[in-house]
């Protein structure tokens, strides 16, 4: 649990941590909470030679509403997400999320950024950025990028973001009628199977859904066939149970560990969405 | 036996933890806190493959960096240190620290590097090439009995480390087996039970990992070594043995330890290559294990499948019960492996009278980490095999367990009871215990609202278990380290009490608790008593911790030498106040005549006189100062009853504990909080073995679950809250008749959390659910046929 050698350069402001970033030659790699990255460090899986620090960038951190628009910070840790008064108020799936993040001590260190970054399959926030049809803001020496959610994530680990771009915040229009749903792995608590159901509901009727799921597949998803069953129905229709009960069963292929097999995976995948839309359409 | 020897003010009292604000404050010495001029620092390169031959191991480039000062391999260290002794009679293959010819289980150490500090030691360790040849990897322990895939250790075909050592009803001293009891008890019997029951394999996991500080001085030629153990006198006489030093010439120190679970009783490669590399090199060396290392080079725990049969009547009279049992105990023998199984067959009667029981006991070699003492070690396992047996005997024969377990209990009038395994079990009210557990959680009531949460379709279950436990280790007869505990009571020259105990706490609570005796004893105030331990360079002798013997041992100890300086300092006083020494009263920080409090000198000022004693009352010498060894004559046998009401999620088959009730009878006790907190541990690590933990294993010698990301430990969250309830029956055994209870709570919980998920399940056919209780398990029992 020893990491190899490496050098740490705090950046002073979002231009400054562009710079270092630029002049290490690709040998940099952004640190925040380190809650994905020292894990890596000390098992040695990863030896990245400069470390740039972008955790105590006051431009990077906060949660903020903005022309009609949620605005969180990357670099804003799990707790200040879970807790946030305005994200309670509206937009509680994002706080519901992150309360099942780890443990108090990860919430703590670990950042909404940096999770979704790392895009470990099985990563929580994905699903609700999902649900919520996010935007991420990057950026690099080489400007401003805007990536919707659902072309973020795209293969394990992986995501379209260049080395060099820096997530700066999320931005997506709040929602109340949206929650989160998950079976917890019991060791590390990341999502077995995790769903974020977003919806907009006129006259008693779903008119509009969006559904992430993590947990299940190579990277979170979308499950559209699922969204369009969904749409024109009342919540309690017979047609919204059969769309369910069959939700991710189009999937190729479903992950599969010691913890779950793709089989149990995959019947867990309607269970969470079920759960994730009732308690979304609690909330209309 | 005098029914409360002990005064009662300080003792029975929840008196706080006197350790627990240096510790909670972060003012504990850790053996990583421990820091001397000049000290190295050691990092072990480890196989990354379970089998095969080491071809080479070049040190080369790890010997070229900056700051290193060595490099051994295992042929080098092979020179200095022999194999490694183990501390049971069963024969045991040649097991070096670092291997030099056959790497056995991944993280077997096969080089160790000596470095200037602990980051170059990791990177020079890093960068040794070990070539190894792969061999055939055996992981399932009943294909290695059958020599498959490979055989693990030259001199034991098919991997049998102990070959089927039979036990219980006509099974002579010799080894004699006559059957013939246990075969009519089946033949009579009017129903069977029979089931593989699994116990799984855990990872120890304590708070602070393994370390070692060695420090050979040259020109003293001493040893001092700093480990995380739970037993520093043994780790000197072994250190002792293994470095051709005498005991005079070692001194072992156990500082704070940050738990130990059973896994710090052994004596590991890594405190011998400690300290023959500082006799080596002639400087001090520190190593300290990290997380990832403590997961595959710290011992396991359990590993033990049983094969359980049950013969019965149709009234539900046990006639006789037969248990096979197969240990996997991983590549080698470490200090008790061996033995640990052996407690499971002691056992195997539990709380029951059963005329006719055989046990048969077989240990296999496999390519896993190897295994020794865990939380209960043997204990657990036995209860759980029995208790599971016993409530698939009353499903079969559709009786209540409670009524189930009435009719076979052991009366309370039969105590002692020789039971059908040898063991002498020293007193017991099984059926109070029981009575009172079904009272606490009210049992009808609880099979009402099971009933009607079932109406409601929701899958809950509520389960019992008994137990009872050896504790209290020795005699003497079985410990090859001996069985008693050592402890030197001193009065001060200012009056304040220092006590030494040969037990080593490391989260037992014995500061506390040994000073609530002595308080009582003499009469003063707890912050006048410090108790030392852990330091062989201070407490002359003692054994340790483990075992749940710390304070009916070494307590017993700490009381018998107590005794001797108080009639000591009794003569002292009497002869400062001209009175007969039967007529004076310790009490208050003085001592009086008794009816005459006048008349008392205090505390302080008879110590006084007793170390400048003018005039020297005739026939004492001067001085404060009495040892004791005590030796006791037998086991203690803790017992209990635990009640668990779970629900089991109809989606997903999550289990979620409802409401875990236990009564454990230790005998008397000294501290209620203290014993509450350890049996609040126990069951945390008890439920965690339910219901969360499992070292798996890939076929190819893996351990899957090698970090916390993978291996889960339980949380307080998971908890619901713990109603605990006592009896008290006291031990004949030692004169405090205390019994012990550090491992209680893991011999309840297991069984009675499986019972209670079998019980929620009940309606899909399943009889026995093994451990732990994986929610995709239960899905599929709840969704049988689902494809």
């Amino acid at each position: 649990m020893i990491p190899a050698a490496f050098d740490y350069a705090p950046a002073t402001s979002l231009d400054d941590a562009m710079l270092k970033m630029e002049g290490a030659n690709g040998t940099g790699k952004f640190i925040a909470g380190g809650h994905s990255l020292v894990p890596l460090m000390k098992m040695r899986l990863a030896e990245p030679p400069l470390l740039i620090d972008i955790s105590r960038l006051p431009e990077l951190t906060g949660i903020r509403e903005r022309e009609g628009k949620i605005v969180i910070g990357a670099c804003t840790v799990h707790h200040e997400v879970a807790t946030s008064p305005l994200l309670h108020e509206r937009c509680p799936v994002v706080a519901e999320a992150a309360a099942t993040i780890g443990d108090p001590q990860v919430r703590n260190r670990g950042t909404i950024g940096g999770s979704v970054a790392h895009a470990d399959p099985s990563a929580d926030m994905p699903a609700v950025l999902l649900a919520l049809d996010a935007e991420i803001h990057l950026k690099s020496s080489r400007g401003w990028r805007i990536v919707k959610a659902a072309d973020f994530f795209t293969d394990l680990f992986t995501v379209n973001m260049a080395a060099d771009e820096i997530i700066v915040s999320f931005q997506f229009t709040s929602m109340r009628t949206a929650a989160y749903a998950k079976l917890h792995q019991r060791a590390s608590h990341y999502a077995i199977v995790g769903a974020a159901v977003g919806l907009e509901m006129g006259d008693g009727t779903i008119t509009s859904a969006r559904v992430g799921l993590t947990g299940a597949a190579s990277h979170a998803l979308r499950l559209r066939t699922l969204e369009e069953a969904l749409v024109g129905h009342a919540p309690a229709a017979a047609a919204v149970e059969s769309a369910v009960q069959t939700a991710g069963q189009d999937l190729d292929h479903v992950n599969a560990d010691i913890h779950a097999s793709a089989e149990y995976r995959r019947a867990m995948i309607p269970v969470f969405v079920r759960r994730a839309l009732a308690a979304a359409v609690a909330r209309a | 036996m005098p029914a409360s020897p002990v005064l009662p003010k300080l003792v029975g009292e929840r008196v706080k933890r006197r350790e627990d604000p240096r510790l909670i404050q972060g003012r504990g010495t850790y053996v990583d806190d421990v820091k001397l001029v000049g000290m190295r620092h050691l990092a072990f390169k480890r196989s990354d493959v379970a089998h095969g031959h080491i071809r080479s191991v070049d040190t080369s480039a790890a010997e070229a960096m900056n700051g290193v000062e060595a490099v051994f391999t295992g042929a080098r260290i092979a020179e200095l240190l022999g194999p490694m002794p183990i501390g049971t009679p069963f024969p045991s293959p040649p097991h070096r620290a670092v291997a030099a010819d056959v790497v056995r289980y991944a993280g077997e150490p096969v080089a160790v590097v000596v470095a200037s500090d602990r980051y170059t030691a990791r990177d020079a360790a890093d960068a040794i090439v070990v070539d190894i040849e792969p061999l055939p990897v055996v992981v399932d322990p009943e294909r290695a009995m059958q020599g498959q895939p490979t055989v693990i250790h030259a001199d034991f075909p098919n991997n049998l480390a102990v070959a089927l050592v039979p036990s219980g009803t006509g099974v002579g001293a010799d080894g004699s087996v006559d059957d013939t009891a246990i075969d009519k008890a089946f033949a009579n019997a009017e129903v069977r039970i029979s089931q593989r029951m699994m116990n799984q394999r855990l990872v120890p996991n304590a708070m602070e990992p393994r370390g070692v500080v060695a420090h050979f001085e040259p020109g003293k030629g001493t040893m001092t070594i700093w480990s995380s153990t739970q037993n520093p006198h043994i780790l000197r006489t072994m250190i002792a043995a293994m470095t051709g030093l005498g005991q005079d010439q070692v001194r072992a120190i156990a500082p704070e330890v940050g738990g130990g679970f059973g896994a710090k009783i052994n004596i590991y490669g890594e405190e011998y290559v400690a300290a023959v590399v500082s006799k080596e090199l002639g400087v001090p060396v520190k190593w300290v294990e990290d997380r990832s290392e403590a997961f595959v080079a710290t011992t396991h725990g359990r590993d033990i499948i049983g094969y359980v049969d049950v013969a019965a009547t149709r009234d539900g009279k046990v006639l006789g019960l037969k248990l096979r049992l197969i240990a996997d105990i991983g590549a080698y023998n470490m200090l008790l492996t061996a033995a640990v199984p052996t407690l499971t067959m002691l056992m195997a009667n539990g709380t029951y009278d059963i005329p006719a029981i055989r046990t048969t006991l077989t240990e296999v070699f496999t390519n896993k980490t190897p295994t020794d003492a865990y939380r209960g070690a043997g204990r657990p396992e036995a209860t759980y095999f029995v208790e599971r047996a016993m409530d698939m005997l009353a499903r079969e024969l559709n009786m209540d367990p409670a009524e189930l377990r009435r009719r076979n209990l052991i009366a309370a009038d039969k105590f002692p009871y020789q039971t059908q395994m040898g063991a002498v079990y020293d007193s017991g009210d099984y059926l109070k215990a029981l009575e009172r557990a079904l009272e606490a959680a009210n049992w009808n009531g609880l099979i009402a609202e099971r009933d009607a949460a079932r109406q409601e379709g929701r899958l809950v279950g509520i389960g019992l278990a008994m137990y009872v436990e050896v504790c209290g280790l020795g005699p003497s007869s079985s410990l090859p380290t001996g069985g008693w505990e050592h402890s030197q009571v001193t009065i001060e020259r200012d009056g304040r009490i220092s006590a030494t105990t040969g037990a080593s706490p490391h989260g037992q609570g014995n500061e506390t608790t040994f000073a609530q005796m002595l308080g009582d004893q003499f009469g003063v105030p707890i912050d006048h008593i410090t108790i030392h331990h852990g330091d062989t360079g201070i407490v002359k002798q003692g054994i340790g911790t483990f075992g749940s013997r710390s304070q009916a041992v070494g307590g017993t100890a700490l009381h018998l030498a107590g005794g001797k300086v108080k009639a000591k300092m009794a003569k002292f006083a009497a002869a400062l106040l001209e009175a007969h020494e039967d007529d004076l009263v310790f009490e208050n920080g003085q001592i009086g005549v008794k009816g005459a409090p006048a008349s008392a000198r205090s505390f302080a000022e008879v110590a006084g006189y007793a170390y400048v004693p003018v005039p020297l009352p005739p026939g004492l010498d001067p001085g404060l100062s009495e040892e004791a060894f005590f030796e006791p004559a037998n086991n203690t046998y803790p017992f209990g009853c635990h009640i668990t009401m779970l629900e089991i999620d109809r989606d997903t088959g999550e289990p979620r504990l409802l409401k875990v009730v236990a009564v454990d009878d230790a005998g008397h006790l000294i501290n209620p909080m203290i014993v509450e907190g350890q049996i609040h541990g126990g069951l945390a690590q008890g439920i965690g073995q339910a219901m969360v933990e499992e070292a798996v294993y890939s076929e190819n010698g893996q351990l899957l679950t090698g970090s916390f990301m993978d291996y889960a430990l339980p949380r307080a969250t998971d908890f619901p809250r713990f109603e605990l309830h006592a009896t008290v029956t006291p031990t004949p055994v030692n004169p405090l008749g205390a019994k012990g209870v550090g491992e209680a709570g893991t011999l309840g919980a297991t069984p009675s959390i499986v019972n209670a998920a079998v019980d929620a399940l009940a309606e899909f056919g399943v009889t026995h659910i093994d451990m732990m209780l994986r929610p995709e398990k239960l899905w599929r029992i709840i969704h049988g046929g689902h494809q």
